[in-house]
């Protein structure tokens, strides 16, 4: 492990760039399935198709997709890390749709006719009831879509572009240098469970009301 | 440039058809690691899934050990495995060393949808069964088993499909399969290889993504045939 403190710098970097590389299309993700997710549980007709595209598109292998934007956003210069991040951000998206439209359709009635009753328009009793709600279950979705993420930007060391993915590339070319095999893994494992936990921490300050309950996770 | 028109046209090409390189040949290895990882992680999960969801004791376990496998970088576990297969075994074990990650990475998924279809089964459903006499196997077999079916299924499709995707990146350290294409083409900056590759790799997973879908409906009961989450 003196290895790791001796490369320190450099570990440091490449984990900075793992982050950027997984937690850019979380966001991007959430971003999107927000209001996609909005609008599948308004439109009943509009989720079986969003459901089926999503899981197909699921079972692409992002090594295929992140070469198939190599042409368009190429393997080196200031779209580089784009390459990754267009397809990691739909895997999450993808995740975390569902449990965005899960989520919303579970608020139940009842609590969707007092909010009417108390004033509530649509758009107010959205953010104000009905997104809260939900929260849980989108954050279970997000949850997924993080831990994936961090563990697939490392699928694309292959092509250049993978963070800590790098150590395995490097450790296999030093003629199969396991210490730094081994150190790129623990960290990717760790910076996992660390944005897992980040993402429970975040739960429990949204959702006050749930505080000593045990809430399913995913 | 275009994406995937190299790739088709590389895929055109006659050359790619035959011999020990060729896609046929190359699909068949495929098929055989996902098979093979399929099966062993099957012989493991599954009566461990559906133990601990009749059972109702571990289940903690089950699910950190899934969130514990999703974090788990492919890439990484493959290239250690077979590190530590040449170090210890020789490069006679590193034949086999493949096979390992790929299993571990197939486990996880099978066993939390068994455990989950488990957990999901009707208690009114598992008393009627109990009241009407019906001992614990006969319970697991007649009642939870079929009833946790689609689920079940889900587990074995992710599997699948992650061991797929799983093979295709263990060509990295010298695995056939259809990997070797891209990562051959990418070692010869050939792009139209390497997307042809691509190509081939995400027709396999969706293949065996429309197979799992054909199988949920040829044996799942009609009555049961709910959409099933992933999980």
């Amino acid at each position: 492990m003196s290895w790791a403190w001796e490369n320190r710098a450099m570990l440091a970097g490449y984990t900075g760039q793992h982050l950027y590389l997984a937690l850019t299309p979380v966001l991007i993700g959430l971003v999107i399935s927000l209001p996609l997710g909005i609008a599948c549980a308004r439109w009943k007709w509009f989720y079986p198709p969003a459901l089926t595209a999503s899981s197909v598109l699921y079972a692409i292998p992002a090594l295929a997709l992140f070469i198939f934007l190599i042409p368009y956003t190429g393997l080196v210069g200031p779209t580089q890390s784009l390459t990754l991040i267009i397809p990691l951000a739909l895997y999450s998206l993808a995740t975390v749709l569902p449990n965005v439209v899960d989520g919303l359709r579970a608020v139940p009635e009842p609590v969707r006719q007092a909010a009417t009753a108390m004033g509530f328009g649509p758009l107010r009793r959205l953010i104000r009831v009905e997104l809260p709600l939900a929260v849980p279950v989108v954050i279970a979705g997000l949850r997924v879509a993080t831990v994936a993420s961090i563990s697939l930007v490392s699928v694309g060391a292959l092509i250049g572009i993978g963070g800590l993915g790098y150590l395995f590339i490097d450790g296999e070319q030093r003629d199969f240098f396991t210490t730094e095999i081994t150190v790129g893994l623990l960290l990717i494992v760790l910076i996992a469970l660390a944005a897992d936990a980040v993402l429970v921490g975040v739960r429990r300050l949204l959702t006050p009301w749930l505080r000593g309950r045990e809430v399913g996770t995913p | 440039m275009n994406a995937i028109g190299p790739g088709f046209a590389w895929l055109a090409q006659a050359q790619q058809w035959h011999g020990a390189n060729g896609i046929p040949a190359r699909l068949l290895q495929h098929l055989g690691y996902v098979g093979i990882s399929l099966l062993i992680a099957a012989l493991i999960a599954l009566p461990a899934g559906l133990l601990i969801g009749h059972t109702g004791r571990g289940g903690f376990l089950v699910v950190s050990l899934a969130n514990f496998g999703r974090a788990l970088p492919t890439l990484g576990l493959v290239v250690l495995a077979f590190a530590v297969a040449l170090a210890y075994l020789g490069s006679a074990g590193t034949s086999a060393a493949y096979i390992v990650p790929l299993v571990a990475l197939a486990i996880p998924p099978i066993l939390v949808n068994a455990y989950e279809g488990m957990l999901g089964v009707d208690p009114g459903l598992k008393d009627a069964a109990r009241g009407m006499g019906m001992t614990g196997p006969q319970l697991l077999r007649k009642v939870e088993a079929p009833v946790a079916l689609p689920l079940i299924l889900l587990g074995l499709r992710t599997a699948a499909i992650q061991v797929v995707a799983t093979a295709t990146i263990a060509a990295y350290v010298g695995l056939g399969g259809l990997g070797r294409y891209i990562i051959d083409g990418l070692a010869t900056n050939d792009y139209a290889e390497v997307a042809g590759g691509a190509l081939l790799v995400v027709m396999l997973a969706l293949a065996v993504q429309a197979a799992f879908v054909g199988l949920r409906w040829l044996i799942v009961p009609a009555g049961l045939r709910l959409q099933a989450q992933p999980a």
